[in-house]
């Protein structure tokens, strides 16, 4: 019988094994793979032309003005400067030439039903006023250009880091600044932080060490709940309660503004800390309560003294995980905060979050573009946000370990 | 060595399973017409998708949301057989589609008209296009400037990638960039929402959206000889001037699966559920 057995029992933990192993390799596999994905889109951003692909924009030849920088191209095309001494040329008035005003300076029947004369008269219009910039399609682009054209530069990444202005379907030129981005996801959740870590660790606290056993059992899946609830949920809440009410206490002309941002993520990210921070007070050896009530300590000395300090490192993992589940929460955030893309100043004002800005801008963008690629760009940020938050885990849990 | 062969094993089962998960999907979507795209377009469509499936039994067709773009980003990989959208192809796009020898038809099936709308309580009953543009580019900042009380004028509009921005800022603001602040809210209804309890806010939306919340005022394009208030009347005499098309989108070696859709849609009754649904029919 046990001869028969044991190559049986052999051939099962093999399979058992060779399970295993695929789904530890699938999984990681498919992680490596989302980041490399990731990564491909994103990096592209930083080798493409802010200018939308197959368009060109030119000025009259004795223009002396041969380049324009990302920031004089949008003053010029939204109207801020319209003379050319303002840009580094001589005193002339700008005169815009698009696709949309293009038959208030040539009367349409002159263009062709298809707008094949369109290209020549381009360059004659280009050629005779000094003024001009066009911005036009290269398939009009005509044989012999009698103008010159206005090199478009890469995005650099500097320029993608520390611009302040968030038009990315702006014409001609995209503006892809994500500093207003950045910080407006940092201040919603250093605000989450302020409100969820006094309440999740006096919540812990009493949990752990005040609360007889029925009120726990009553309480725990209370809070558990919490982390149950789905985040739209949370965002609809925010919107229609804490928007009104803030907007009221603060008597502000907008509501949605970072505060409400950070008491919903605050609330969000309470379940985390408080089930985190629970389990590192629970670790306390009860030798070492037990030698300090001994030596004559109270309840509340032993706790402030003793527990406290010895679940320190595991408390600060629950506040920063909870905030890694703050930098990364989307809908909700997106729902409340307003998500004008200025740099904040104060609580009290709207800001516009990362994830938000992915979440709102990916359903309408046109998938390859620019824009496209800018949001996953976005991603990578945002995942080396989040990534070193979790290395920031890691290091102060090795560290608990050492002691 | 054994080892390695069990691990093979388990691995192909794997994708053996992923692969039949796959094909699944593949052949369960063959039957039905899918229409993907404008968040704009998806009542109207609806609407007409349950009308038509009512009408024509064994006929089926799902109307998913996401985007103008992600609608025609999905025509282009060939996941959707009409892409619904709010605006009119953009270049890159129509490049896109005609890469790959693909060859794509345009119908105009609807009128969508944006109605600038305020907070009810607001005194400001009509504003001029260059009026608006000022407000929305931030110049104007209060609404003591155009004849309102003495509040600081909120600035709410779409997501800077939806089709209805991309339209109100061509129309309305002559393609000139919405101030810095301008808070922007990822769908209509919650713009008529915010807009509701903010007194200084102004914003607009589909004529479907506007409710009893907030106000809609007239818009004059003319210097402010004439003021008129978006309704189903004005838009179809083309007097309101912030009125758009809604397009459907389809390739043309798929005509005959979409056809029949497309033609009830375009049908009296299909246009009869574009006036029930809020918006605006052709004719």
């Amino acid at each position: 019988m046990i001869i028969v057995r044991k190559p049986y029992k052999k051939q099962l933990e093999k399979i058992i094994h060779g399970v295993l192993f695929s789904s530890s390799t699938i999984t990681s596999i498919i992680v490596i793979f989302i980041i490399i994905f990731l990564f491909r889109e994103g990096i592209g951003l930083f080798s493409s032309k802010p200018i939308e692909p197959g368009f060109f924009i030119a000025v009259n030849k004795d223009n002396p003005v041969k380049s324009l920088s990302a920031e004089q191209i949008d003053l010029i095309f939204n109207q801020d400067v319209t003379n050319w001494s303002k840009v580094g040329g001589k005193s002339d008035s700008i005169i815009l030439f698009t696709l949309n005003n293009v038959t208030t300076y040539i009367p349409e029947d002159s263009l062709g039903a298809n707008l094949e004369f369109l290209p020549r008269k381009l360059n004659e219009f280009i050629s005779t006023h000094t003024g001009v910039i066009a911005y036009f399609p290269d398939n009009y682009k005509p044989w012999e250009f009698k103008a010159s054209l206005i090199p478009v530069g890469n995005i650099k990444v500097s320029e993608f880091l520390k611009g302040e202005k968030w038009y990315p379907t702006n014409q001609p030129e995209k503006i892809f600044g994500i500093l207003p981005l950045i910080l407006g996801t940092l201040w919603v959740s250093f605000g989450a932080i302020l409100i969820a870590l006094p309440l999740g660790l006096a919540t812990a606290i009493y949990l752990a060490e005040v609360a007889n056993k029925r009120l726990r059992n009553i309480l725990k899946p209370i809070i558990e709940l919490l982390a149950g609830i789905p985040s739209v949920v949370y965002g609809f809440f925010g919107l229609v309660v804490i928007v009104p009410l803030v907007q009221k206490i603060f008597s502000l002309e907008v509501g949605e503004t970072a505060l409400v941002g950070s008491i919903i993520l605050g609330i969000m990210a309470l379940p985390t800390i408080i089930t985190i921070a629970e389990d590192a007070i629970l670790t306390t050896p009860k030798t070492l309560k037990e030698a300090s009530l001994a030596l004559g300590a109270s309840r509340w000395q032993t706790m402030v003294r003793v527990v406290i300090p010895y679940a320190k490192s595991g408390i600060a993992a629950a506040v920063i995980l909870g905030i890694g589940r703050a930098v990364g929460e989307t809908m909700a955030v997106l729902m409340v905060t307003g998500n004008a893309s200025v740099i904040p100043h104060t609580f009290l004002q709207p800001v516009r979050t990362l994830p938000a800005t992915i979440a709102a801008e990916m359903g309408e963008v046109s998938s390859g573009g620019v824009h496209y690629q800018a949001l996953f760009a976005l991603g990578i940020v945002l995942f080396i946000m989040t990534l070193a938050i979790n290395f920031a885990v890691e290091l102060i849990r090795s560290r608990t370990k050492r002691a | 060595m054994q080892l390695i062969n069990f691990k093979n094993v388990s691995c192909l089962i794997f994708l053996c399973l992923c692969l039949g998960f796959f094909n699944l999907g593949l052949f369960g979507q063959k039957s039905t017409t899918i229409i993907k795209g404008s968040d704009t377009c998806l009542p109207v469509v609806q609407n007409e998708a349950e009308q038509y499936m009512k009408k024509n039994t064994g006929a089926s067709v799902s109307v998913i949301g996401g985007g103008s773009g992600v609608g025609i980003a999905a025509l282009q990989n060939g996941t959707t057989d009409i892409a619904m959208s709010s605006r009119k192809l953009k270049m890159n796009e129509k490049v896109n589609l005609q890469k790959d020898g693909k060859s794509f038809k345009e119908i105009i099936f609807a009128y969508d008209a944006l109605s600038v709308v305020v907070h009810p309580s607001n005194k400001v009953k009509q504003l001029t296009r260059e009026q608006l543009e000022d407000i929305f580019t931030g110049k104007i900042k209060n609404w003591k400037q155009v004849g309102g009380d003495d509040l600081k004028i909120i600035v709410y509009s779409r997501e800077s990638s939806s089709g209805t921005y991309e339209f109100f800022k061509e129309r309305v603001m002559k393609s000139k960039n919405f101030m810095m602040g301008a808070l922007l809210i990822p769908a209509t209804g919650s713009i008529i929402q915010s807009i509701g309890q903010t007194k200084g806010g102004i914003g607009y939306a589909g004529l479907a959206y506007v409710h009893k919340e907030v106000k809609s005022i007239g818009v004059s394009f003319d210097g402010g000889k004439t003021y008129i208030l978006p309704s189903q009347k004005s838009v179809k005499d083309k007097s309101y001037p912030v009125a758009r098309p809604l397009y459907f989108y389809y390739l043309l070696n798929s005509e005959g699966k979409v056809n029949p859709f497309i033609k009830y849609t375009l049908s009296a009754e299909g246009q009869n559920n574009v006036l029930t649904s809020g918006y605006v029919p052709l004719n």
